[in-house]
Parts: structure tokens; sequence; C-alpha cells
């Protein structure tokens, strides 16, 4: 095997800041995960597919508001992008909170183990990637599928929002970077920070920390399980969408089964930063997208899965809790 | 050609199958069944490949290339051929349950198929041992005719004969002095970019491998910009071929992109913009070629639409099991000599085929993406 020190010191800064900007997508959708685990202890491998509706809600109202004919400029894409963004945290969010009531309230009641909501889990999982991946055909049943023959065909391949945004680059020091990957970052940050607070410092979030800590005690002291839950959910659907948001305006291609590999990767991150810590899933979302890009340019694109996977090991041998391993429970105002 | 998404790994090409079966009026010899006479009775051909499911959009041109010829020839024959389609959904999972019912059914005289290299790679095995007589007009994987079956027919060049033709394109048409080539660790687009290298040798100024599935490649770019390579060469299948061909015009790569079959597909334009100028080569005749324009008018005024990808190589899969049938074969030892032995122009080329199976006459044609279309080139010769 070669290493291609060269390459990768040449084109480090480059390298980095792609690097940095998938892994906020990483980090964004990385919340989901960290908060729901935080407060249930458990994996919610639907979140993937949170993810997913969230890039087809982006991808629609940009299709239904640019028309076939695209050339949309100006204010007025800067408003069908801002929509674009909305829907897709709506549409995140409601499914987020459908899965909550679905699939884990009904067994969360019951007490049930963890490990029968973790099957619910990956069954809601299929089932809604499924339901996109078959939606010309569940469409046809109602008899839509002719009006709404554009958003329904090609169920199980790439759909494409292409050439619909076209930024100039930026330059910086010399360094042209792409004015996306700048958004991307900027916005992942600062939505993470916005979270981060809001768990610390309001009400809710208080009751969300105390829920993590110990629910029954909390429920004595007045704190609403349901309720945290259902918040919790929501605001990990609001991120999902925002992720899904910016992958479309980064990657502007999406399909049924997206958000497997995303969700993998995603996980991968929230426990690298030490799984139930919102700041730890910032860190290991960005650690791992950058992690990614070093190793694709030092050992080849082949291995750029199993530099992930490598690090996530290394790094769980030596701190088995992640990162940052404090959970959010924890976490102190 | 397309990739079977289900399993993650593109299935190559699409491959029909056409079986023939006999009627079955008199008793059972050869395994065949048959009714002798002229021209035999109550025979079935077979199709093999995606009828529904992810590839679907590839099985239909040579689901109804196949139907043209049969319809054409039940036009004036006294005894009219069947044709039956067996949906592999062109998954390799599927393959060997169907081919056992296609291997069982001794009406089936012949297959057009299997579609693709994964499926065709599973139903081989059960084809040679029922003795079932089969031509794809769409698998490419090279090491198919290495198996043995003595039932294997390809109506089109292989990987193997893409892959140099794909090569002299670059170094001779567009006459490229870095080529930058990518493969997507798949079968097919790993071993055609493997061929590519090769042939190209000292212009090759670097190689990278994607992922299939993934959609961040901005690794990758940043590696072929490095590189100061003027042409990029992709083998893989048109989902990953979109997205990257896209983050290389937006990482600013303004240099010529060269790729294969696997993205010779209307859901390639999809990248809009970025696509334009995109070099396909393809072992699959143009639609308008001289020789097939009557094939394509005849195609046209029956279904409403231009040949697809692989329609012409279809309709000349089953033309030759029909002139089989109409010299009065109604079993499928004698329809297996008739197909070794054939030796016809079709529409697509001179059919005849070498002992293992492999088309002793090849063509590979580029296409080009043009104003949001591909439209053929040429051959490349």
């Amino acid at each position: 095997m070669e290493f291609d020190y060269q390459f990768l010191f040449s084109n480090l800064p480059e390298l980095t800041i792609t690097g940095l900007a998938f892994g906020a997508i990483y980090a964004l959708i990385a919340l989901g995960y960290t908060m729901v685990y935080g407060v249930l202890q458990l994996i919610n491998f639907a979140h993937s597919e949170v993810f997913m509706y969230g890039t087809f809600a982006t991808l629609w109202t940009v299709w239904a508001l640019t028309g076939t004919g695209g050339g949309v400029g100006g204010i007025q894409l800067l408003l069908i992008l801002l929509l674009g963004l909305v829907m897709a945290m709506a549409t995140s969010a409601l499914i987020a909170l459908a899965l909550e009531r679905v699939a884990y309230r009904p067994l969360i009641k019951k007490d049930a183990p963890r490990l029968i909501a973790l099957i619910s889990a990956i069954g809601a999982s299929f089932v809604l990637a499924e339901l996109m991946g078959l939606r010309d055909k569940v469409t046809a049943w109602v008899g839509l599928d002719d009006d709404l023959d554009r958003y329904v065909s090609g169920a199980r391949i790439n759909q494409s929002m292409a050439s619909v945004v076209n930024m100039p680059d930026v330059n910086i020091g010399g360094l042209s970077i792409k004015t996306v990957d700048l958004l991307v970052i900027a916005a992942a940050i600062a939505m993470m920070v916005i979270v981060d607070q809001f768990v610390r410092r309001s009400k809710l979030g208080r009751g969300i920390r105390a829920t993590a800590q110990d629910q029954e005690t909390a429920a004595l002291m007045g704190v609403n399980p349901t309720r945290t839950i259902q918040y919790t959910f929501l605001i990990g659907g609001l991120m999902a969408g925002a992720a899904a948001f910016l992958y479309m305006l980064k990657i502007e291609t999406t399909k049924f089964d997206v958000g497997f590999l995303l969700g993998v990767k995603a996980f991968t991150a929230a426990v690298l930063g030490g799984i139930g810590n919102l700041r730890g899933a910032l860190l290991g979302g960005l650690v791992l997208g950058v992690a990614e890009n070093w190793g694709q340019a030092l050992f080849g694109g082949e291995w750029r899965h199993v530099v992930a996977f490598v690090l996530l090991v290394v790094i769980l041998l030596f701190r088995p809790t992640g990162l940052l391993g404090e959970s959010l429970g924890k976490a102190r105002v | 050609m397309r990739r079977n998404k289900v399993v993650g790994v593109g299935a190559i090409a699409l491959t029909l199958g056409l079986a023939l079966s006999a009627c079955g009026t008199t008793e059972d010899d050869n395994g065949g069944g048959g009714g002798g006479g002229e021209a035999a009775c109550d025979l079935t051909l077979a199709f093999f490949g995606p009828e529904t499911g992810p590839a679907a959009g590839l099985g239909q041109p040579i689901i109804q290339g196949a139907q043209l010829a049969i319809d054409q020839y039940n036009e004036d024959a006294e005894c009219e051929v069947n044709y039956e389609l067996f949906d592999s959904q062109g998954s390799p999972d599927e393959a060997p349950s169907l081919a056992t019912e296609v291997a069982g059914d001794e009406s089936i005289i012949g297959v057009v198929g299997p579609a693709f290299s994964g499926e065709s790679a599973a139903a081989g095995p059960i084809f040679a041992e029922g003795g079932v007589p089969t031509v794809t007009p769409s698998a490419t994987n090279p090491t198919l005719a290495d198996n043995g079956w003595d039932t294997f027919h390809r109506a089109l060049g292989n990987d193997a004969t893409q892959g140099p033709a794909a090569a002299k394109y670059i170094s001779e048409t567009i006459g490229a002095e870095g080529v930058f080539v990518i493969d997507d660790a798949s079968e097919y687009g790993a071993g055609l970019a493997g061929i590519v290298e090769e042939d190209l040798a000292d212009t090759v100024v670097g190689t990278d491998t994607i992922q299939a599935g993934d959609t961040d490649f901005s690794a990758t770019v940043t590696r072929v910009n490095d590189s100061g390579a003027d042409t990029v060469f992709f083998g893989g299948y048109y989902a990953e071929a979109t997205i990257l061909i896209g983050q290389l015009r937006d990482g600013g790569f303004d240099g010529t992109f060269v790729v294969a079959d696997g993205v010779k597909d209307p859901a390639y334009l999809d990248a809009g913009e970025a696509a334009e100028g995109t070099i396909i080569t393809c072992p699959c005749i143009p639609a308008t070629d001289p020789g097939v324009a009557e094939f394509a008018e005849a195609y046209e005024a029956e279904f409403g639409e231009e040949p697809g990808t692989y329609a012409a190589e279809a309709y000349d899969a089953a033309n030759i099991f029909l002139d089989g049938i109409a010299e009065g074969i109604d079993n499928r030892a004698d329809m297996l000599t008739f197909v070794n032995e054939y030796d016809e122009a079709g529409v697509t080329k001179q059919l005849s085929f070498a002992e293992n199976g492999e088309p002793s006459e090849v063509h590979v044609y580029a296409y080009t993406v043009e104003g949001g279309e591909i439209v053929p080139e040429g051959e490349i010769s």
C-alpha cells in the first residue's frame, strides 16, 4: 500500500474543509441519535429515515416552486430555499413525532425491554424507507400516480435538483472554497450551539436533562415524561430536517435508501463523540468527516470507510465512552 | 448496464432470455418434447430478466425487442410461437429458482437472456444442465463465457472489448494527455477501469476508487484536480456517475468525462449542465444506424417509442431462435446445435458465435451528451 503523504499535505486545506462540511451534516443527524439515547437509552435506528424524508421534502419543494425550467435566481431562489428548509424541518419533525407515537410510546408504556424497542426501530426504519421506495405503487393504489408523476416516478433511483443552485466560489488567502461548504459548516455549528444552549438553559431543556438522569424522579418533580420524550424526538427531527436541507444543497441528489449509509455514519459520529452528549455529537461528526477525507487522500478511496471505523475502534479502546464521554443528564448549566 | 440496487452491486448488462418450448404433441425425445412437421407448433420463447424491480427500465426495451421479432414471425406463421416473461427483477437471488422453472418447462425451446451479468452467473449452470439454449442481448461480464456452459451465447461484445475501445477513443479521438481513472469497486466498473488503465498506461496520471452508494466525492475531486488530468474515465453505473460529474464540475474540472454503457441511461441526464459533453461508450447499436433503420421504424410503430438500449440486440437474439423454429426445430438439443452453427446477418451485426458463446463480430459505439440528450457519435474503430 502506498501512503500518499505528499498529496495529503499539499491539499490539506481543501480536504479539511470539504471533510468538515460533510462532517457537519453527520453531526446534525447524530444529534437525533444522541438525544434520544440520552433520554431513553434507546438507539433510534429509524432516525436515518427521518433524515431521508427531509431530503425529499426539500427536493419536492424546490421542484414544485422552480417548475421544470429552473433558471430561478436572486431573492426568489433564496425564498424558495428558505421554504425548502422549513418544509424539510417540518417533515422530518413530523416523521420523528409519528415514530415516537407509533413505534415507541406503546412499548415504553408497557415497560417493554429496550431490545424490543430496538427491533421496533429497525422495523419502522424498513417500513419508512420502503414506503418512499414504493411511492409510485402506493400512489397508484389511490389513483394519484398520474397527477404526481414527477414526484413519484423513478421511486427507486436517484432524484436530483442539480443546476438549481449555483453559488460562486469564495477566495480566502488564495484558496478557492465552495460557498456551499462554508454555508453548511456555519449553519450546522450555529444550530448545534442553539440546541446546546436550549437544552442547558431553558425550562424544557432542564426537563429533558432531568428525565435523562432519572425518569421516575423527574416525574415526581413535575416533569411530564411523555411530553419530554416527545420534545426530544421533535428536536432530533428538526435537526435531521436541517441536515437534510444542507445535504441537498451540497449533494443535490437523493434516493429512498440514502439514509442508510448516512445513518450508520451519523450513529458512528454520535458514539465517537460520546453518545448522549450533544457537544460530543458535533465533535464526533466533524472528526469523522475530516478523518474520512484525510484517510481517502492517504490510502485511496477504497479505504474511506475502513478509516472511519478503525478510528472509531481505536478511540473506543482508549476512551470507551467516546471523546467527550459524558451523558446528556450530566451536562451542567 | 444498470445497478441492481437491492444488492448494492451492479449487475452489469441486461440479458434476456427467450425460451422456446416445444409443443409436446408427440413423445418426448431429447428432453425437448417435440412435434414433427415443417415448423413446429406450440413452442415458447422465454424472456429472462427484469420486468419489474429497480432495473425494470432496462428490461423493457429487451422485452419489446424480442416481442417485435416474435410478432413479426407470428404474422405469417401457421403455428404461432408463444412468448413468456420470466421476471427475475434483475436479481441473482431470484434467478436460480426461475431458471429451474424454465428448464422444467419442456415447451420452452430457447431463452433471450438473462439480462444482467449477475443473474446470468446464477442461472447459467441450470440452463446448461437443462440444455436450454440462451442468447443474452446485454450481459457483458467477460467471465460468463469461461464457465464451459455450452448453452451460453452473447449477442454483443463483452467488457473486455469495450475497455480497449474506450481507451482508444480517449487516446486517439480526444487526444488526452493526462487521464484520471476512477472505478466504483464493482465487478463491472473495476474490471472495465482496469482494462482502460492498462491500455492507456503512460497517460494515466492517477487513479481512485469510490464506493457505490457514497454521495460525497470531494476527496476524489481534489485528487483529480491535483493530478492535472484533462480527461477522467469512470468505470461504474449512472447513479454514482451523475453525482460524480456534478461534483467534478463544481470542483472546477473542465476536461472530458468518459464513461461506459453502465451510464447510458436517461437518468444520467439528471446531472443537467454538468453532464454535457460526456462521452459514453457502449456495445449497443444506435437507433439511427442505417442497419437498424427498418427495425427501429417497426419498433416505433408497435410500441410508440424509439428502441431503447439493447432492443435491437434482443430482436436479433429472438430471431436466431425463430429462424430455427421456421426450419422445423422442435427440441432444445437441435436448437442448441442450430444456434452454435448460426451464421446470418442480424440487424446489429453478422451473428455467429465462437465455441465459448462469444460473438465473432463486435462493435463498440461512442455516444455523447448534447443538449440534454444522449446522441450517437459513431462506431469506435
